[in-house]
């Protein structure tokens, strides 16, 4: 089949969805590729780039909307996009089905199917179609970039002979792919690092990009489905702006990443918080696209405030590296294109009993597939919850410590009383002459309990050998009986003999062969 | 000839060198000193006996110390480090065996001495252990006999047991737990039929009901090994060390021999506290690992959705440049595919671009106690960087890259996470906690144990599938 990838068309856009490596890639599906004149032009890739990875440059959008069998793109289709399509068309691109139904119901008319890359479902296996994460991993960068353009000092703390520099702190406000990404970024560049989550599964994650967590007492869990948060209740909101007021006067640099799928971003950073921050601050609003979590964001701008703060709200992060983000949304509708076609044969078999597949597919045949149905796979596993080991005091302590001890003696002392009783009773019965070896028995197990324990875990196996080499002193028994008459006892003390022996030397040898070979570096 | 005496020195002379020389392998370097101590002392031990009086036949002595020695260093020379676990087994069925015949010889001794002390004479011209056999008193008697039914009993036990053993490590049987119908009914029913033969032989009963003690103690040691599963070898390679050591003492005792004593319960205490540290390592209680098959009765628990994705050795390879800190986890499947030299080699090729390399070792992993180590020293890896579970557990989650090869259970995090898996509460190395964690393995299939291993299944996870060796082989081109 023919796969095209059009001009983006959007103001400002200059991402495109087929570079020539993932072109490459596509035509050994079996598939060939096509491509508008100037469609990779803003994002660095040529048209004589494109043709020597063997895609047709097609001059016009009109000819390459009729050529294509599946469309490829970045933003959502326009109107006049729309209309371009049919019913034997496929078309994969962003889409936003829930904020944009008056654009699903045009297109489910035209009969096309149409893959919406936002929708691919959050498992495992569909990460690498997964869009949306490899869009914010690049904002999440780029948001700390642009922090750092408009923000006057270094983001590591340096001692230089011009004078002292505190680091830069860095407060990042939702802690999903795009914070995690800033947080990322910021910490190698030098700053101190602290996030926020709502989720208190992702504690780890963040501690693991070496971050600080900020802690929010609270009992209610804030996970919603497909690894993102739910919206949170009044009182602890309440809780919440508590500790951003604490932060707000030490952090130099906010980057808030807070959304809830399908509806606006929440207010996290409220005009009150921006007053709060010292001049020179920059606040870097990831979610300006869905309103803003930053009272005072202006959706694609940058405005700074009366107190000195820049509010930085720009739509287009991914945009803005468009190298960087067409190469992984390039491969991202790769993978895709893979799934979509399993036979490697050039054609498109739309499996809707795939998970993934199904999941992101919002029109097929005629039909509006959106809402899909949930997702079998959690995203994130729940982390349960920690129980925390109760503080003690100094008393409890002792008392505990106090108790282990008595524990203790109380075991040994009962082992010592019992082991006399039976060395009572033994004793009791027994002759003299055994209860002489008797007492040599019990004397070597116990210097053997002693013993033992010290030898290394890394030496156990030789431990083996060589008490395997050392039991072979049962050849002394049988040296003591083939002094006998009976040919039967010296027959069967020979054979005693004769494997001990292999036992004695083969255990020392081997032994031996083992601990040379342990060396130090 | 020498005195008494002077065999009572020689012999405390050789104890007091068996306990410093496994005294001394609380480290690495001491240990080489160490097990001269043993050779030296087993030397002593053995010569004083001979020129003790009353050993007689030294000619036949000589021969055969002559060609059990050769025989000996034969197979210390010829044995590969992988097939340790066979031969430790295999040696354990010697001392077993010779136990066994020797509780006979001492039985059959012992009616001898009978029968010339029911004739008029001297006891003066008996000499050695018929002298001994001799001078006891009617309560020594049954003493001995008691003591010759315990020899004969265990050292039987383990001769079966270490075969099966070796048989099973060495791949020759069925590694899966088998038992015959009647189970556990069956072996205690066996045990109880030897403590009858035993009373009858303590009230008079002939040689004949020792010999059915061998044979039925044979038959419950092949039993009690058969129903064991691959897995849980290292205990059981443990226990048979530490009953070959049971049964010397159960000797000494017959024989009045303060040294086989002595080494009996040295040995016997050796291989109780390993088998002890092994459970511990798998959370599980000594009778259950002795009684029950490990995968044999597996409910469908921990049933794991998601996907294992695989990756290539340039892609590993890849994620090694870029990490600093890299822990390898070695497993039985190492050892199986001959991995270690070129495991050997990775290290060293990581460690010469500057990377942190370490080994984490699980007390278990293998299937002999401390397996891993010695093969790791084998290849030449110092033993500085291979690290015990405890030491590096804490480390995993500052580590880059984790490399599993052929190990799955003891890095299984089920046993933390899911309380219905069968080894649910069992110390894991908690490698998933590595940044990222790649595991080589031959296919995707479960382990030993037939668990499944959510670890496979982790957003982390990367499978490299293929023999260990060739994975690795493969990682080495890509790194040079």
């Amino acid at each position: 089949m023919k796969i095209g990838a059009p001009k983006e068309t959007y103001e400002g856009e200059a991402r495109v969805a087929l570079t020539p490596d993932s072109a490459t890639q596509i035509s050994k599906l079996g598939h060939t590729c096509l491509v508008e004149s100037g469609a990779g032009e803003r994002a660095g890739f040529t048209d004589d780039a494109y043709r020597q990875a063997g895609v047709e440059v097609v001059d016009g959008t009109e000819e390459l909307w009729s050529r294509a069998d599946v469309i490829v793109k970045v933003r959502p289709p326009t109107e006049d996009e729309a209309g371009r399509l049919g019913p034997d068309k496929t078309l994969i691109s962003f889409f936003y089905p829930g904020q944009n139904e008056e654009m699903l119901n045009r297109v489910r008319d035209t009969g096309a199917s149409v893959v919406a890359m936002d929708m691919v479902p959050r498992i495992s296996r569909a990460q690498k179609m997964d869009a949306l994460s490899s869009m914010a991993n690049i904002a999440g960068y780029r948001a700390v970039i642009e922090a750092g353009n408009n923000f006057g000092r270094f983001f590591t703390g340096q001692v230089t002979a011009a004078g002292k520099v505190p680091p830069a702190k860095v407060l990042v406000i939702g802690a999903g792919v795009a914070g995690l990404s800033a947080i990322g970024t910021s910490v190698s560049l030098g700053a101190v690092v602290r996030a926020f989550d709502v989720r208190p599964e992702v504690a780890e994650q963040i501690e693991s990009m070496g971050a600080e967590f900020l802690m929010l007492e609270f009992d209610e869990d804030q996970s919603g489905e497909g690894g993102y948060a739910k919206p949170a209740s009044p009182e602890f909101i309440e809780k919440e702006m508590a500790l951003f007021r604490q932060q707000a006067p030490e952090v130099d640099i906010v980057i808030t990443t807070a959304l809830i799928p399908g509806r606006p971003a929440p207010k996290l950073w409220p005009e009150e918080m921006v007053r709060l921050m010292k001049r020179g601050s920059v606040v870097v609003d990831l979610a300006a696209e869905q309103g803003g979590n930053c009272d005072l964001t202006v959706p694609g701008e940058k405005i700074v405030t009366d107190n000195g703060v820049t509010v930085v709200g720009y739509t287009d992060f991914p945009s803005r590296m468009a190298t960087q983000s067409s190469t992984l949304y390039a491969t991202n509708i790769r993978h895709m294109l893979t799934d979509l076609t399993p036979g490697k044969d050039g054609q498109i078999a739309h499996n809707m009993d795939d998970d993934v597949i199904r999941g992101a597919t919002v029109a097929h045949g005629g039909e509006i597939t959106f809402p899909p149905p949930k997702p079998k796979v959690q995203a994130i596993a729940r982390a349960a919850p920690r129980a925390k080991p109760k503080e003690l005091t100094p008393q409890e302590r002792r008392a505990a410590e106090l108790d282990t001890f008595r524990k203790a003696t109380r075991f040994q002392v009962g082992i010592l009383v019992a082991g006399a009783l039976l060395m009572l009773i033994v004793g009791a019965f027994a002759p003299a002459s055994f209860m002489s070896h008797f007492i040599v028995f019990v004397l070597a197990c116990f210097v053997g309990f002693q013993v033992i324990w010290n030898v290394s875990h890394a030496l156990h196996t030789p431990l083996m050998a060589v008490t395997n080499a050392i039991s072979g002193i049962i050849i002394i028994g049988a040296l003591l009986q083939i002094g006998s008459t009976s040919f039967l006892v010296i027959l069967l003390a020979s054979v005693s003999i004769l494997i001990a022996s292999i036992n004695i030397v083969g255990g020392f040898l081997v032994t031996r062969r083992m601990l040379a070979m342990f060396e130090k570096s | 000839m020498i005195s008494d005496g002077l065999v009572s020195a020689a012999y405390i002379a050789a104890s007091v060198l068996f306990i410093l020389s496994l005294g001394g392998l609380s480290n690495q370097e001491s240990a080489k000193r160490a097990i001269w101590y043993g050779i030296v002392g087993m030397a002593i031990a053995v010569l004083a006996t001979v020129m003790a009086p009353g050993v007689s036949n030294l000619l036949l002595v000589v021969l055969l110390v002559a060609v059990g020695g050769y025989a000996g260093q034969y197979v210390a020379k010829r044995v590969e480090m992988t097939e340790m676990p066979q031969l430790v087994a295999a040696l354990h069925s010697f001392v077993g065996l010779a136990a066994v015949f020797i509780g006979l010889n001492a039985d059959i001794e012992l009616s001898n001495v009978r029968e010339l002390l029911m004739q008029p004479g001297p006891v003066g011209e008996l000499t050695g252990f018929s002298r001994t056999l001799a001078l006891k008193d009617p309560v020594e008697v049954a003493i001995l006999k008691v003591e010759v039914f315990l020899g004969i009993f265990i050292g039987a036990v383990t001769f079966t047991g270490s075969v099966v053993a070796f048989g099973k490590l060495a791949g020759r049987i069925s590694a899966k737990p088998e038992k015959l119908p009647g189970g556990h009914a069956l072996n205690a029913g066996a045990v109880a039929l030897c403590l009858i033969l035993g009373i009858l032989y303590f009230n008079g009963a002939g040689i004949w009901t020792m010999l059915l003690v061998a044979l039925i103690a044979g038959f419950l040691g092949w039993h009690l090994i058969m129903g064991i599963g691959g897995a849980d070898m290292p205990v059981v390679v443990s226990m048979l060390n530490s009953y070959s050591g049971w049964a010397a003492a159960a000797i000494g005792f017959t024989l009045g021999n303060d040294l086989l004593i002595v080494t009996g319960a040295l040995v016997g205490s050796s291989g109780a506290i390993l088998s002890y540290i092994m459970c511990k390592a798998m959370n599980r209680s000594f009778v259950s690992v002795i009684l029950g098959g490990f995968g044999a009765t597996q409910s469908a628990a921990g049933e794991i959705e998601g996907e294992m994705i695989a990756i290539d050795a340039a892609g590993v390879a890849q994620a090694l440049d870029d990490a600093d800190s890299v822990v390898i986890v070695p497993g039985y499947g190492m050892a199986v595919a001959q991995a270690q030299q070129s495991v050997s080699e990775l290290t060293k090729r990581l460690r010469a671009k500057g990377k942190t390399v370490r080994f984490a070792i699980h007390p278990v992993a293998g299937r002999l106690p401390g397996h891993m180590n010695v093969l790791l020293a084998e290849a030449k890896v110092p033993y500085d960087i291979v690290l015990e579970m405890d030491e590096i557990n804490e480390d995993f989650p500052s580590t880059d890259v984790a490399i599993v090869i052929g190990s799955n259970d003891i890095v299984n995090p089920a046993a933390q996470e899911d309380p219905s898996s069968p080894i649910a509460g069992m110390p894991v190395l908690e490698v998933w906690r590595a940044r990222q964690v790649f595991v080589s393995k031959r296919g995707q299939g479960t382990g030993y144990s037939g668990i499944e291993n959510p670890l496979f299944y982790k957003d982390n996870t990367r499978m490299l599938y293929g023999d260990a060796k060739a994975s690795v082989d493969a990682l080495l081109g890509h790194l040079s």
